[in-house]
């Protein structure tokens, strides 16, 4: 029965990151490399699973460590163990897929202070084992990932015809250049962020219909 | 329902709305009819597209949302016809539709409606139009009535072009920025029939002559600076926005004067080759913080602002 | 020398603004821009911040790491020089200046991860800037933001009164607001 129970809890655990708790539609944590990195669908994607990997790997880190960590230094531990993997990540990145290196530039080392990632090793890594903390940090992860990619799939449609440099709009359609623009990330975010928030204001309140019925 | 149901407007503010805007409606027939003129039936299309899709995304958006459908107040007509006017008589009608969509759902409706919007609808949809095709906002035809597709000119602003020609509006560029007699004319109907203060209007242009005399050392260079371009339209019709210009008197005179000098500045230094569609947003945008941290002098709000502002 | 210092102050003011055109600090711009006056504390605390974790990550880097042959370690270092510098500050205003603290005091924890000040400290290292120019694009760009999240909360306390539709309420029309203030912005492009 336990053992169901844990595999039950570990699916909601994994599905809070990707659904209730996303942290870009949800939560609006990590604006920045949101906003900065979503000028294509393969940059977003990229900086997604940049960040599944780190926040993966500290979470575990942390979640092990969890017992030994004085309560008074933890912020400062924690971030110096994201720092570490976002380290090795920039040396794997550089060395193995130097497109993606580039093309993030500086949002690659900031993502150490992406407040995702400290803030599910505050709220979830250090008062949780380590098994359910790495699928936390997994689910966290790939609701980032989604999140950057449709964001960055709506831009590059819009802003230059095509979907992971794939040419979907005809030579007919002449690209929006605004939305890949800055002004266009922080337009294209709000308006997602809105119709999200209409679809789930409208379940919401199609469930209290039925609920009255 | 998640959307909120208001109340619809009092009769009383929506007759003065629609009174208000219908005097500007007004006062833009010279600027379209010179337009029309110069450019022929591509302007006239283009200013029919831009007004009928402004009032139409007005109605989708308040049939879906629920709301009172308002386009009887005629601020949507305005904005179209704002946006129809600020464009190049060749720019193809989904670009205008495009534009005119965003500046009434996005830059309006989301925010609330008429008097909520923290910038020119009508500006902002150009800026966006601006930077999505550059080319083709930016390419204006030369004044005539056939081939108006072959020849693409500079405006005078790179160009220079004599003063006469400047008032007539015999000189490419957007279709009812050219002609500065017509701007007057209506900046005479708005002032007559008490629309608009001087205030705003007169300081920006006043400013942008000065800065530019003191940037250029030449009266004629000036002249001309004030007489190019989209100055004169937009500090006649777009600066004096009741919703997004400051509403005490001491803020209007600097946020009058940031218009000009940005103007001027943008214009000189800038890459693009007109600065006061820029100028007049980036002042939108202090218009709250000026009204709160500038000592207010002057008095004598006119009464039809704090109508509106009850609205 | 003048010019140029005026030039590179436009530059990182109006041109590339952290906010408008880098995308840097996004968070507590967002986050912390309901109010004027909170925003401009934030903003004046952040400056402090920025000012000298350039200056600090400069000597840092230069004087240690890059003797050391440590350059990898940089994004490790900046964040510990970043972290007990706020906590430094943070003590200091706490018995030097009451009132400053009082100000400024519970924005100073939340300016370590604020990915403005590490942008900064990794924009100077990539750039190369000499120590001069790295505290000026330090204090300009924290001026930038000072603007922007200034601007951001005088547009927003307007808004407040509002009839904004329900699921646009909160960030989605802050990030639109964001996205207009951004296009207005452009018209600086270019000016230097």
């Amino acid at each position: 029965m336990s053992a169901s129970d844990d595999k039950r809890n570990l699916g909601q655990v994994f599905m809070n990151g990707i659904l209730n708790e996303n942290p870009t539609f949800r939560l609006v944590l990590g604006t920045c490399p949101t906003l900065a990195t979503t000028t294509s669908a393969m940059n977003g994607f990229g900086m997604g699973l940049s960040v599944t990997f780190v926040l993966v790997c500290s979470n575990i880190v942390i979640s092990l460590l969890r017992k030994f960590i004085p309560d008074k230094v933890r912020i400062p531990s924690f971030i110096v163990v994201i720092a570490a993997f976002v380290t090795i990540l920039q040396l794997l990145l550089h060395a193995y897929v130097p497109s993606l290196y580039e093309s993030l530039g500086i949002f690659l080392p900031l993502i150490v202070v992406n407040c995702i990632i400290l803030a599910r090793a505050e709220a979830f890594a250090s008062k949780n084992p380590v098994v359910s903390s790495a699928v936390d940090g997994f689910g966290m992860g790939l609701g980032f990932t989604a999140a950057l990619t449709l964001i960055g799939c709506v831009r590059e449609l819009l802003g230059s015809g095509s979907i992971f440099g794939f040419q979907i709009l005809g030579d007919a359609y002449e690209p929006m250049l605004i939305f890949v623009l800055a002004s266009g990330g922080f337009l294209t975010y709000g308006l997602l962020l809105g119709i999200i928030n209409a679809i789930t204001n409208h379940r919401k309140l199609m469930k209290l219909e039925k609920g009255e019925n | 329902m998640s959307l909120i149901l208001s109340s619809a407007p009092h009769i009383r503010t929506a007759k003065t709305t629609s009174r208000l805007m219908g005097n500007v409606l007004i006062a833009l027939l010279p600027c379209a009819a010179a337009g029309i003129y110069y450019f022929g039936l591509r302007a006239a299309l283009v200013l029919a597209v831009s007004t009928v899709s402004a009032v139409l995304a007005e109605f989708i958006w308040q049939k879906l949302s629920r709301k009172p459908i308002t386009i009887s107040d005629l601020s949507a007509a305005v904005t179209g016809l704002l946006i129809g006017l600020t464009v190049t008589p060749t720019a193809p009608w989904w670009m205008v539709m495009i534009g005119s969509f965003f500046a009434v759902i996005v830059v309006k409706q989301l925010f609330g409606g008429i008097g909520d919007n923290f910038l020119n609808p009508a500006l902002a949809a150009r800026a966006v139009l601006l930077a999505s095709w550059p080319a083709r906002m930016t390419s204006h035809p030369a004044v005539g009535f056939a081939n108006v597709d072959a020849v693409t000119s500079a405006t005078p602003l790179t160009t220079g072009a004599g003063i006469g020609d400047l008032l007539l509006g015999n000189v490419p560029g957007a279709i009812g920025e050219t002609c500065k007699i017509a701007i007057l004319l209506g900046l005479v109907y708005l002032l007559v029939s008490g629309t608009i203060s001087w205030r705003i209007s007169v300081v920006t242009i006043a400013s942008a002559f000065l800065f530019n005399w003191a940037l250029s050392g030449s009266l004629n260079d000036s002249l001309v600076a004030i007489l190019s371009g989209g100055l004169l339209f937009g500090a006649v019709y777009m600066a004096t926005d009741y919703a997004t210009s400051p509403m005490q008197a001491g803020s209007q005179y600097f946020y009058a004067i940031l218009i000009g000098v940005l103007t001027i500045i943008i214009r000189k230094f800038g890459v693009y080759p007109e600065g006061v569609t820029y100028a007049i947003l980036l002042a939108n945008i202090t218009a709250p913080l000026l009204d709160r941290f500038i000592p207010q002098k002057v008095y004598g709000i006119p009464s039809i602002r704090k109508e509106e502002k009850k609205a | 020398m003048t010019m140029n210092v005026l030039l590179f102050f436009v530059s990182c003011v109006l041109t590339n603004n952290f906010i408008f055109s880098r995308f840097l600090g996004c968070c507590p711009f967002l986050g912390v821009s309901s109010k004027v006056s909170t925003a401009v504390s934030m903003g004046l605390a952040v400056t402090f911040v920025m000012t000298i974790a350039s200056l600090v990550c400069y000597v840092v880097y230069n004087w240690i790491l890059v003797p050391l042959g440590l350059t990898f370690m940089s994004t490790i270092a900046f964040i510990l020089v970043i972290a007990a510098l706020v906590q430094f500050v943070e003590m200091f205003l706490k018995k030097s200046s009451p009132s400053l603290y009082s100000a400024l005091g519970i924005y100073l924890p939340l300016i370590t991860t604020n990915c403005a000040v590490l942008g900064v400290a990794t924009l100077n290292m990539n750039n190369g800037y000499s120590m001069i120019q790295s505290v000026l694009n330090g204090t300009f760009s924290a001026i930038g933001f000072l603007l922007a999240i200034t601007l951001m909360a005088g547009v927003r306390e307007r808004l407040e009164s509002s009839k904004i539709p329900q699921c646009m309420k909160g960030f989605p029309i802050t990030l639109v607001s964001a996205g207009l203030m951004a296009m207005a912005f452009m018209g600086f492009n270019g000016i230097v």
